[in-house]
């Protein structure tokens, strides 16, 4: 096979990896605040999927204008979720929170099993089967455009994080929960915005993968698990890491495809996840574990 | 030993458990064939959430990969005996070995590395997931489209190669749920099952009380493993298929251990009480929506979401503690 193939694949990946990193990103920011692990983050994302599907075939709204307004949808469907039944479990072991996420994911999987029939949908835009020529590369112009909003979201959540006051009040939360409680915080209003910001990444990152994958109810528990093994790799609770684990799986399972049979491909990152599990637990760029 | 058995239990708690014996063991009797298959599958989530209480109940090390074990028991002994023509009791033992060592890795690797809590669970999804993309490529046992058995007889009970009807299959599972229910029972009440607790409770105080927390997590996890393969074995030769899609999936781990969580975690009678709760609202829901005319696909796992939720929000600590309160059956706590 000629050099072009591999970079090509190695593209193809990379900006695919960037949209799983935004999903993961979601996913990160909620481990690291509120301590919960989201079992139901991919089942989120599918939510927002067919939300973007239902937009685009009943009013023509392209799906890359939708990133904000699918964001502020979710935004809210989370503080609701956090405010509503995740609050009450903050104390409580990791095994109860498990259940009462995974009933959240079962229930949505389902519903929308309902709603939408088990058939996988996709949207089809004007620019579909758009792509640029650089030097010997083809690139798809959807994944370009999927690669770019990524960046841009990913960038003006790490500014948010990192200078508005309200950004630096949820930091807080996460490093010391009491303290923040003795500064006056309202911790659990902060934890449901953060909710509400993970969810916010689900919502942009799930109206940009439509996309580029056909969605079906199912879809949900795998993206779970994408999730799962991008914020482990890269590191559960820290964002940079989380982009780069994105970044890692979407290379991983593009070459794996190219060299193995594509339906093994997600072999491959299971085994990078168990690697870096063993050898570096807190992830890549994580904190070490206490 | 049998006297061992019964120590501590409330007298109130022995005639009930007698009664429920009692009720068990003449089923085949009086339920008709789709009792006694709910029966068989309420009776199968007992038996392999007590094998996941051991782990998570007991120990405090949360496995959601269950399904792992149950997978490579069945593919196990349902391959000696298609391919080589081994009787199951004899494949039980290799697949018992297998799905030991498997945990034994599992566990060797998480361990040595500290890797625990949250970190440990999501391992052990990996590793199940692993298993079943190997298992979907791995054409000596069917690859994706599945591994079949020659189907059973029913006008003939064969128990040595495990061909037989339902009621067989009922009294097996029986016999198994029974010795998993005693052998917890005895091992709670040993020094290893106060090890287990103590580490639950709190690691590094039970480590420094000169408990070797690393050998007895490893046992827990064998055991689990060794105990869940046994379950694996009877849904292969129960069932007759397998598929990798279906054995080693996520859900089924899920499904799994939802019976001991919802019953209770960390109790004797969790397990039992949650697979009866699980298994008995899953039929009720489906019966009623067929009732009603609305069963359109997902319309009961809908519900079950939201009973699951309802449960879990308002019995944190599981059904069985509360209802051993009502009664008044919860002497020692056990």
């Amino acid at each position: 096979m000629p050099a072009e193939i591999y970079l090509n694949v190695a593209v193809s990946g990379l900006l695919t990896g960037l949209v799983y990193g935004l999903m993961a990103v979601g996913l990160s920011v909620i481990f690291g605040v509120v301590r919960v692990v989201n079992f139901a983050h991919g089942e989120m994302m599918t939510v927002a999927m067919y939300l973007a599907i239902v937009l685009f075939n009943g009013f023509g709204l392209d799906p890359l204008a939708m990133v904000v307004p699918l964001a502020a949808v979710l935004f809210a469907l989370g503080y609701a979720m956090q405010a509503g039944i995740i609050n009450p479990f903050i104390t409580r072991p990791e095994h109860s929170q498990f259940i009462l996420l995974v009933a959240v994911a079962l229930v949505i999987v389902n519903v929308l099993l309902i709603a939408f029939g088990p058939d996988a949908r996709n949207v089809q835009t004007s620019y579909s089967f758009d792509s640029f020529l650089v030097g010997p590369l083809i690139i798809d112009a959807t994944k370009v455009y999927a690669g770019a909003a990524t960046v841009v979201i990913t960038a003006a959540l790490f500014a948010f994080f990192r200078f508005a006051p309200l950004g630096k009040a949820i930091r807080a939360c996460a490093d010391n929960y009491t303290g923040a409680l003795v500064v006056g915080l309202n911790v659990r209003h902060l934890y449901a915005l953060t909710f509400g910001l993970g969810a916010a990444c689900v919502g942009a990152a799930g109206s940009v993968l439509v996309l580029l994958v056909d969605v079906t109810p199912a879809l949900g528990p795998a993206l779970t698990l994408l999730a799962f093994i991008i914020v482990i790799t890269g590191g559960l609770g820290s964002m940079p890491g989380a982009v780069l684990g994105g970044v890692l799986i979407g290379l991983t399972e593009a070459t794996a495809g190219l060299f193995f049979t594509p339906s093994a491909k997600s072999m491959f990152s299971f085994g990078l996840l168990v690697l870096v599990l063993l050898f570096r637990p807190q992830g890549l760029l994580g904190k070490r574990l206490s | 030993m049998i006297g061992r058995l019964f120590d501590g239990v409330p007298r109130r708690g022995l005639v009930l458990l007698a009664g429920l014996l009692v009720v068990l063991l003449a089923a085949p009797w009086i339920a008709n064939d789709y009792l006694l298959t709910v029966l068989i599958i309420v009776l199968y989530f007992a038996y392999t959430g007590q094998a996941w209480n051991v782990m998570m109940g007991f120990a405090g090390q949360l496995s959601l990969g269950h399904a792992i074990y149950v997978g490579l028991g069945g593919y196990a002994a349902a391959a000696l005996y298609v391919h080589f023509g081994i009787a199951p009791w004899l494949g039980l033992a290799a697949a018992i070995a297998i799905a030991m060592t498997c945990g034994a890795i599992i566990g060797f690797l998480a361990f040595r590395f500290g890797v625990g809590g949250v970190y440990f669970a999501i391992l052990t999804i990996a590793f199940a997931e692993f298993a079943r993309i190997g298992f979907d490529h791995f054409t000596w046992v069917g690859a994706s489209s599945g591994f079949f058995l020659p189907v059973a007889n029913y006008t003939r009970n064969d128990l040595w190669n495990l061909r037989g009807n339902p009621t067989m299959f009922y009294y097996l599972m029986l016999a198994l749920t029974i010795a998993a229910f005693a052998l917890c029972h005895i091992l709670l009440k040993s020094r290893v099952g106060y090890y287990w607790q103590a580490i639950r409770e709190d690691e590094v105080a039970a480590r420094s009380l000169g408990i070797d927390t690393f050998r007895y997590k490893m046992y827990a996890v064998v055991l689990s493993a060794g105990m869940t393969a046994v379950a694996g074995v009877f849904f292969a030769f129960y069932y007759n298929n397998l598929f990798p899609e279906q054995v080693f999936h996520i859900s089924r781990s899920i499904e799994l251990i939802l019976g001991p969580i919802i019953g209770g975690i960390g109790t004797l009678f969790g397990p039992l009480i949650g697979a009866f709760l699980l298994t008995g609202l899953s039929e009720a829901m489906q019966e009623l929506l067929t009732a009603l005319g609305f069963d359109a696909p997902g319309a009961k796992q809908v519900f079950y979401g939201l009973c699951l939720l309802a449960v879990v929000m308002a019995l944190p600590g599981g059904v069985w503690p509360w209802l051993a309160a009502k009664l008044g059956v919860n002497g020692r706590r056990s």
